[in-house]
């Protein structure tokens, strides 16, 4: 498939009053054409600045985008002026937002803040505007539209908002959509119909979506290719296959594991990542995760690992993954689904020889 | 489970809202449940149901409109003097959902953790005060040395575990925790969850737990109650509330959940649930389109009505 | 394997040792500790600005202490033979600190032509006073003007504006309506009625410009207090049994100090600025007693012969103004909670 968006060797920093933080470290990857690319991470991984970096979004001061390109139908978005990336905004990339409460104008009409940008993109004025806002309501599943146009925000409810937003982002059939947390604010039912209209209107537009997340439950629903992010670094990338059942990275173990399954024995403690993500002022030597990751030899605490290729779609950053690490026995969670879904993987078989690798 | 001691009693609990022009709204309409000892009930809803409302009633945060709530045989609402008030604080504490918004940014953790002792002159001296935060922090996985420290210089996690001591520090028989893991990362939510398990074993704690989604509450819940448009819908078992869920709006809740399993979400089915009113969810609530609760098998409580009822019966056989 | 055909650096083995978790490391909290205090400061500093401001303002309210003395004259004594005596410093006369000043077309050098010997740094007035001393006394009336009608504004306003919003409901609702009533009433008319009721001087200004002063102050306070109060830790605190004094000074007061000093820092250039403003109206301070405003007032009539009359007052005046409102600003970023992490 071809690719539409390549982020090379991204790295955003923030200049605070306490120092320099370094919020994204190197962050590449290929989004192609009308794929689900999930970025998976907990707060302050980085996940959310990377999609914001791509729209030029990163506040400066005190946010900097310091090195890295940005290719977008090859052109470097990085070193388009404020100008150009304007015209990029909205038509060919657009972003839906975490919180749909505070993306939407109150004060303006739906019909107004969705007809804003069909007049700026694509010059649609008068009935023209109001047909095609009538079709994007319709598209997001908005019931009787005729009568949402002269509405308000507040008048909505927040699942209602939320595809106001997405039909804002749709308005001029963006290449590519970027959700930072669509569903985060919205409660499971609502999340639940905004995943099925977002799969929905992908296969209608043909759009790529960048579904940033921290829910894996989400990402299992949504993509078709993950890519995990731990302390301002991808960690893992893969299929969604290969990231759910054949992990090979000690912290998307400890993401999967640390998930509620309903077959679980309640009475059983959840497994847990023990200890806090770093602080990225004084992000630590080596690998970002060693300090929480129970599987941690001695070079994670002096050499990054480098990223490792498991297959042709699949790899991930630990020295687990080196020839001369030992055999590890995963969590007993990710051992059960690897072995339940995929016994004939590799990850799976060498599972049964007692160990990875 | 019928033969232990009932800690906790709400009678038809009610909290309305006037919001100005003669409008009310009823974030609580008339709930009642038990909380036997040393059990965790998990109260389940979305946003504006008036799981939150429920909780900060019962601990007297707002005053009921209406009902009440008996512990350990005492009404705890109406006009009791500040000794009395200070007992049923003690006895009943509870943990706030925003790990961000429940620590006072201008004191420090200690100070936090020992506001409780300090108002109950629980510490026989300075060194004994120092002494009980020492203990309460390393009960919730923390260090001493993090005493002297602000809350802004933790993460989400770690304030969320201050709040905790914090609770703890008068020594409470009951808790309640109010969506105390929503605002955390998964990883950090297992954490908090874990650590709650372990205190309520070892120090026989009685919870009520509120949350926002059925899938973690189930780690820690005995029994759990789904509200809807301020009512009960539901209350049973929990692992029997997964495997028999009968009101409509519960399959909807527990088929909503995405599960971390691409096989499972490519074949889930969602349960619709057509809400009885239209509407922003929690405004104008009519009380007639909620039926009372019915005990359809043993301590499986559900609101139905009449056709809805001989429907399921029909189905078991 | 893929990563078999991949050439791999090799290691000491040593370094794939499994090494033993370290729960507790994980937890561990790097840095110095700040409290909120130490934070705004270590903030404050890193604004120039505000750091010369702060230092303009030291300097001044210095010179309005122990200015006079260093003169050693007397700030009312008169003394017609050396009126009008332009600046002269030694050393600074290229700065047009020389005792010469332009009457018509000619140059005179006022020293010479009155037989002066000793040098007035700041010249003299029309009586022959020293401007000099009258110039920092003037700034210490005016200073203690500003400070003591902040800090009423701030005692009456945090009290008035705490109880309204602490006790809410029908306390609230009345509270809001007498403040409401007392916006209504035009406050230059009730200080000019104060002031004519009253003797002039120093405290009539001073009450005159209280009356209302302090409601920007409540209100506020009121609004900070209102978004406190429902804030959880507040919350927790009430479930602990904390009793309303203790929510009081330990929870809200220290939360709203940061909003308070700032608000503080405006007002005291406000007030400076309003009681030079009465007095160059003429409603304010009579007569020999000396405020930057009076003062204005007073070099304003000789603007065209004697300009140092009004320069020098008027220069200490916009440098207190200027630097009082950039430190307020530089405190507003410090205490900035939106820049905090």
């Amino acid at each position: 498939m071809e690719t539409i968006l390549s982020v090379r060797d991204l790295n955003v920093a923030f200049h605070t009053f306490a120092g320099t933080v370094q919020a994204v470290r190197g962050v590449s990857f290929d989004l192609k054409k009308g794929e689900t690319l999930a970025i998976v991470g907990e707060s302050g991984s980085g996940k959310s600045v990377t999609s914001k970096a791509i729209m030029r979004l990163i506040p400066n001061p005190p946010g900097e985008i310091t090195k890295g390109e940005i290719l977008f139908e090859g052109r470097d978005l990085v070193k388009l002026s404020d100008k150009e990336m304007q015209k990029v905004r909205g038509r060919d990339i657009a972003m839906i937002f975490q919180d749909p409460m505070t993306s939407l104008n109150p004060t303006m009409t739906i019909f107004k803040q969705i007809a804003e940008g069909l007049k700026r993109h694509q010059g649609l004025t008068g009935d023209a505007a109001k047909k095609r806002t009538l079709e994007l309501l319709t598209l997001v599943g908005i019931p009787n539209p005729e009568a949402r146009l002269k509405q308000y925000p507040h008048q909505l409810s927040g699942g209602m908002r939320q595809r106001i937003v997405i039909a804002i982002a749709l308005a001029c059939n963006p290449k590519v959509l970027i959700a930072d947390e669509p569903t985060t604010a919205l409660d499971v039912t609502i999340q639940a119909q905004i995943l099925e209209l977002l799969k929905d209107i992908q296969q209608k537009t043909g759009t790529a979506i960048i579904f940033i997340t921290h829910d894996l439950g989400v990402v299992a629903n949504m993509a078709d290719r993950v890519a995990v992010m731990y302390a301002g670094k991808l960690i893992e990338k893969g299929t969604v296959d290969e990231i759910f059942y054949e992990p090979r990275h000690p912290y998307t173990w400890g993401l999967l594991g640390s998930m509620p399954r309903p077959s679980d024995d309640r009475t059983l403690d959840l497994p847990a990542i023990p200890g806090t993500p770093p602080n990225l002022l004084h992000p630590p030597a080596g690998d970002a995760f060693a300090p929480r990751n129970k599987y941690a030899m001695k070079i994670d605490f002096e050499k990054e690992p480098p990223m490792f290729p498991i297959s042709e779609t699949h790899e991930a950053a630990t020295w687990l993954l080196h020839p001369q690490a030992p055999a590890v026995e995963p969590p007993p969670a990710i051992r059960e689904l690897a072995l339940k879904y995929r016994p004939d993987s590799a990850f799976a078989k060498s599972l049964l020889k007692g160990g990875q690798v | 489970m019928e033969n232990r001691r009932k800690l906790l009693e709400v009678k038809n609990l009610k909290q309305h809202f006037n919001i100005g022009r003669g409008r009310v709204v009823k974030a609580v309409d008339g709930i009642s449940f038990d909380i036997y000892e040393g059990e965790v009930l998990g109260l389940v809803g979305e946003s504006g149901c008036g799981k939150s409302t429920t909780g900060r009633t019962i601990i007297g945060l707002y005053d009921a409109t209406d009902g009440d709530v008996i512990f350990k045989d005492e009404n705890v609402h109406g006009k009791k003097s500040r000794k009395e008030k200070l007992k049923f604080n003690r006895a009943m504490q509870m943990i706030f959902q925003d790990p961000y918004a429940s620590l006072n940014p201008r004191m420090t953790v200690g100070d936090i953790i020992a506001e409780g002792i300090d108002i109950h002159g629980l510490a026989k001296s300075s060194e004994d005060r120092n002494n009980r935060v020492y203990d309460l922090l390393e009960t919730v996985g923390l260090t001493k040395e993090h005493a002297s420290r602000y809350p802004h210089e933790f993460s989400g996690g770690q304030r969320q575990r201050i709040g905790i001591a914090r609770a703890l520090a008068v020594e409470p028989d009951f808790i309640i925790a109010d969506e105390p893991i929503s605002a955390l990362d998964v990883s950090i939510q297992a954490q908090v969850v874990n650590l709650m398990k372990k205190l309520q074993r070892e120090r026989n704690l009685t919870y009520l737990f509120i949350a926002h989604d059925l899938s973690m509450v189930k780690y820690i819940s005995d029994r759990i109650g789904v509200m809807y448009q301020g009512h009960l819908v539901e209350l049973c078992d929990a692992d029997r509330l997964y495997e028999n869920p009968v009101h409509a709006y519960t399959k909807s809740l527990l088929s909503a959940i995405p599960l971390p399993d691409p096989e499972h979400e490519r074949t889930r089915k969602r349960i619709i649930f057509d809400r009885p009113t239209s509407g922003p969810v929690g405004k104008s609530t009519d009380d007639t389109s909620i039926p009372p609760l019915r005990e359809i098998e043993p301590g499986h409580y559900v609101s139905l009505t009449d056709a809805e009822y001989e429907a399921y019966k029909a189905q078991l056989v | 394997m893929a990563e078999q055909n991949m050439k791999m650096e090799q290691y000491d083995s040593s370094l794939f040792q499994q090494v033993e978790l370290n729960e507790q490391a994980a937890e561990r909290i790097s840095g110095k500790s700040l409290n909120f205090w130490q934070d705004a400061w270590m903030r404050l500093r890193k604004n120039k600005a505000a750091i010369m401001s702060l230092i303009i303002i030291l300097i001044l309210s210095l010179l309005s202490i122990f200015g006079p003395m260093l003169a050693g004259r007397d700030a009312y004594e008169q003394s017609i033979t050396k009126a009008k005596l332009p600046p002269k410093v030694t050393g600074l006369e290229w700065a047009g600190f020389d005792g010469v000043s332009t009457l018509g077309e000619k140059e005179i050098n006022f020293y010479e032509t009155k037989k002066v010997e000793e040098n007035y740094w700041f010249g003299t007035d029309h009586l022959g006073r020293d401007l000099w001393s009258r110039v920092w006394e003037g700034t210490r009336v005016s200073l203690f003007i500003g400070l003591m009608a902040a800090i009423i504004d701030v005692i009456v306003g945090v009290t008035y504006g705490g109880i309204s919003a602490y006790n809410g409901g029908r306390v609230d609702n009345i509270m809001q309506r007498i403040v409401e009533v007392l916006t209504g009433v035009p406050n230059l008319i009730l200080i000019i009625l104060f002031i004519l009721i009253l003797e002039p001087g120093i405290t009539t200004i001073i009450l005159a410009m209280t009356i209302t002063g302090w409601i920007g102050m409540s209100r506020l306070v009121r609004g900070q207090i209102l978004k406190l109060k429902n804030q959880e830790f507040v919350l927790a605190a009430r479930t602990l049994g904390a009793s309303s004094t203790r929510l009081i000074f330990k929870h809200l007061i220290p939360n709203t100090l940061g909003t308070i000093i700032i608000s503080l820092m405006f007002t005291i250039p406000g007030a400076i600025f309003f009681e030079a403003f009465l007095s160059f109206i003429g409603l304010g301070l009579a007569p020999p007693q000396p405020s930057l405003g009076t003062l204005i007032n007073e070099g304003y009539r000789e603007l065209k012969t004697f300009p140092f009359l009004l320069v020098v007052p008027s220069t200490v005046i916009v440098l207190l103004m200027v630097s009082f409102n950039m430190l307020a600003d530089g405190l507003r970023d410090a205490f900035d909670p939106r820049l905090r992490r």
